[in-house]
């Protein structure tokens, strides 16, 4: 699709999904499943990380899922994670292969990954969090000369609670990747660490002013992981998080998504933490 | 669109307002405009000038409208009514696409009217206005929104007859119309009977005009007309207070004051509903007893209700303090870094309506005080200027 | 005692502490390499020593009937491990094993308390260090007790 045709796209009915088809689902957790998605129609312009879709199942409803896939391919097709957490969510996790489902987007605005060339990049994951990072590692791992440290810190409730735990294994292998996996409750069988992503965040050796810090997870999980970046110096503008509220349509049309001056869904879900700071402590904002 | 030739003003006579309708009628305008139906001033299709509410004024206050027999026979010289051009433009509930077993998504027939709309007031031309930025001129437009404005015809009505809790004047959407409009009229009773100044403000509007019957207006009638709009600005019922509302709701942000309004709100959605720039929107499917058939529908939500806010675990907004901290801190702040504007219009509509009379102009007072800023509100009523 | 490979300087823990006061500490410390799987000190033993860990890893367990050995939390680079031995009955209230190769400058706490004793302005120092640990440990301990990463659904 060129440019052109995404720009027509965009302004005809934002409203309207595209039909995908889906082609694999694999179980994460008890609770969250991957889905790989290819256009049944035609495709919808390629997303960048940090980006989400709304997935729709007729009848059931719509809600917005971050892309989990990998940047770079370029075969059409999406990948997004879901967390079973209402009836959408959960129709969509039961989405079998075959299944179609209507996908608005890519919306929202991008983790700028290519803004961090030359620097350390520390990423920071809790729970599902660690959904719309994947594509931030995956970006890093095409262009690991392009960055000098990769550290990915993800904390989960419990071992089986990982989500890509395959993959990351897989990383933790790798040289050219610094891998801390943490868990909050302890566990039998596991030879890990536990603790809160906070802990092994203030061990990890920083250099406060080559670093640029990615964040996702429930908010009180951003907010304390971004004072231990803050008190080991890097500067807040550095430190990028991503947020969530309800979106009804994705496009700053619905009014849902409004935090204070922002709307998630059109200035989110990415933001720089001063933008999100003072937002993030106000009750019942 | 071509830059609009600006007729100078002329005359319409109450006969020639009839055939202005005609005209619109006949060049395939759905004509909309307010009518009297079930003791209130409510805004319908219209058939001809006849159905205008000839004679009707109204009587507003918080929490309070009531029709009132005029002694002339004015058209337009009422105040705002529960409904606004928003039920038009944007309407209440409407299908965005059907989806069958294993076929697409099929948008919704494109209904897109083209109505002219009869009788905007300053304060609705400028909820128009305000409310194309948000659904019409962002990244994504709304398409049938764009549509239903592109194809849209205004016949503003410059007010004489604010109501009592109009306060458009210190919003600086009114009494005059601003820009937006096709015709703006001025309705005016005197010696000389009933008629109306007309002003064209496209080459649309001046098309119109020219199949309806007028003659040019002398300077006294033009001036007449102005000075009386001039003077509606005198007689708003209710004012804004002149400070900085969107640094003053940054700081009031944990105000008690909140509370304060929660112990009477009953966070009913009333404000929201007739706020004429209140465009929040949710999405519902319903589908066939088969499943196989299933259309999404959107409608209008409110931030007063409690499942607005709601992310996987529970919502955001539960106490009705903070639902009513964010209508307002939108309405009068946040709108502004979201759109570029401030979201009130100053029609009063959400005063009138609300069953237990919340004054946003007041709270906003209230909060002023409450900061220590100056509140030139304050002694507006009684006409006292400090010197 | 004194060990001026125990390479106190760069720990985290102990920039707070003037160089004087850092210095005693140096003086109090001893480095030590521990093999994967060492137990360091158990539940209810008298706490003596204090280990300010460079490299590796170690699980801090307590022994619950039907799961076993538990471990509740893991301490890595930077951390501080044990401070029972400041506080009465001076007993070890966790356990402490290595769960792989571990370097550490362990310090001797008798002559901490010691000193601590002696020179108040010290004790109030190295006692404002350990408050230091402690708290930021309290508060990674909160948050995990909100359980943040909880499905709605999730009963327990």
């Amino acid at each position: 699709m060129t440019s052109t045709d995404a720009a027509r796209a965009a302004t005809a009915e934002p409203m309207l999904p595209v039909p995908y088809r889906v082609a694999g689902r694999a179980a994460e957790t008890h609770d969250s499943v991957t889905l790989t998605l290819e256009p049944a129609a035609t495709p919808l312009p390629p997303f960048q990380p940090g980006q989400f879709t709304m997935l729709a199942v007729p009848g059931i409803g719509e809600a917005a899922i971050s892309v989990s896939g990998d940047p770079a391919a370029r075969d059409g097709q999406l990948v997004q994670t879901i967390r079973a957490v209402g009836a959408v969510t959960q129709a969509l996790c039961e989405a079998p292969p075959g299944r179609v489902i209507g996908v608005r987007g890519p919306f929202g605005t991008t983790w700028d990954l290519p803004s961090a060339t030359g620097r350390d990049l520390v990423i920071v994951a809790g729970g599902v969090g660690l959904a719309p990072l994947r594509p931030v590692v995956l970006g890093a791992l095409a262009a690991r000369r392009s960055y000098r440290r990769v550290c990915l810190v993800a904390g989960a409730r419990r071992p089986a609670e990982f989500l890509f735990r395959g993959e990351l294994d897989a990383w933790s292998g790798r040289p050219d990747l610094e891998v801390e996996l943490t868990i909050d409750q302890p566990a039998a069988g596991w030879d890990g660490q536990v603790g809160f992503v906070t802990e092994p965040l203030a061990r990890l050796p920083i250099d406060p002013g080559r670093t640029i810090a990615f964040l996702c997870g429930p908010e009180p999980m951003i907010r304390f992981s971004a004072q231990v970046l803050l008190r080991r110096g890097v500067p807040a503008g550095d430190i990028r998080v991503s947020l969530e509220r309800n979106m009804k349509c994705g496009v700053g049309l619905c009014g849902h998504c409004q935090l204070g001056p922002i709307l998630v869904c059109r200035d989110g879900p990415v933001v720089a933490y001063p933008l999100a700071a003072p937002l993030l402590t106000i009750r019942e904002l | 669109m071509a830059a609009p030739e600006i007729a100078q003003p002329v005359v319409l006579t109450r006969p020639g307002l009839d055939r202005l309708v005609d005209v619109l009628i006949a060049d395939g305008y759905l004509v909309v405009g307010p009518t009297v139906r079930d003791n209130a001033i409510v805004l319908a299709e219209l058939d001809s000038a006849d159905a205008l509410p000839a004679g009707w004024g109204v009587d507003t206050g918080p929490g309070y409208y009531r029709l009132r027999e005029r002694p002339d026979a004015a058209v337009f010289a009422h105040s705002a009514g529960a409904g606004s051009w928003k039920q038009f433009l944007h309407p209440p509930r409407r299908q965005l696409w059907s989806a069958d077993a294993g076929g697409g998504f099929q948008p919704a027939e494109p209904a897109s009217p083209r109505y002219a709309f009869l009788g905007v007031r300053g304060c609705d031309l400028a909820s128009i206005g305000i409310l194309g930025r948000v659904l019409g001129e962002g990244a994504h437009p709304d398409g049938a929104f764009a549509r239903t404005r592109q194809a849209l015809f205004v016949v503003a009505v410059n007010c004489t007859e604010p109501g009592g809790v109009c306060f458009c004047a210190s919003m600086g959407t009114g009494p005059a119309a601003g820009p937006g409009y096709d015709l703006a009229l001025t309705e005016r009773l005197d010696d000389s009977g009933h008629w109306f100044l007309a002003e064209a403000g496209t080459t649309e509007g001046t098309r119109i005009l020219a199949e309806v019957p007028h003659r040019s207006a002398s300077v006294a009638e033009k001036e007449g007309a102005r000075a009386e709009v001039s003077a509606a600005a005198q007689r708003m019922g209710r004012e804004m207070p002149a400070v900085d509302l969107p640094a003053l709701i940054r700081e009031s942000v944990a105000s008690a004051h909140w509370e304060d309004v929660a112990s009477r709100c009953l966070t009913c959605a009333n404000c929201t509903m007739v706020c004429p720039t209140c465009f929040c929107t949710t999405t519902e499917d319903v589908s066939d007893l088969t499943g196989d058939h299933t259309e999404r529908w959107q409608r209008w939500a409110s931030c007063f209700e409690l499942d607005f806010s709601y992310v996987h675990g529970g919502s955001v907004r539960q106490s009705g303090a903070s639902r009513y901290r964010q209508w307002f801190s939108h309405k009068l702040g946040t709108w502004h870094e979201q759109f570029g504007s401030s979201g009130c219009v100053g029609c009063g509509r959400c005063i009138a309506w609300c069953p237990v009379g919340i004054d946003i102009t007041a709270e906003a007072a209230r909060l002023a005080d409450l900061a220590g800023l100056a509140n030139p509100a304050a002694g507006a009523g009684t006409g006292d200027q400090d010197e | 005692m004194s060990n001026p490979d125990a390479g106190l300087a760069g720990l985290g823990v102990l920039a707070g502490l003037s160089a004087a006061h850092r210095d005693l500490v140096t003086r109090a410390a001893v480095a030590v390499r521990l093999g994967a799987g060492e137990r360091l000190f158990r539940e209810g033993t008298p706490a003596e020593g204090c280990w300010l860990i460079h490299g590796g890893c170690v699980a801090l367990d307590l022994t619950v009937p039907g799961r076993g050995q538990v471990v509740i939390q893991t301490l890595g680079p930077g951390d501080v491990l044990g401070w029972s031995w400041l506080i009465p009955p001076y007993e070890w209230h966790f356990g402490a094993i290595t769960t792989r190769e571990t370097t550490a400058a362990k310090l001797d706490t008798g002559q901490l308390r010691r000193l601590a004793s002696e020179d108040p302005q010290f004790g109030y120092a190295l006692a404002l260090t350990m408050f230091q640990a402690c708290a930021q440990r309290l508060q990674a301990t909160r948050a995990r007790l909100l359980d943040l990463y909880r499905s709605p659904h999730d009963q327990y």
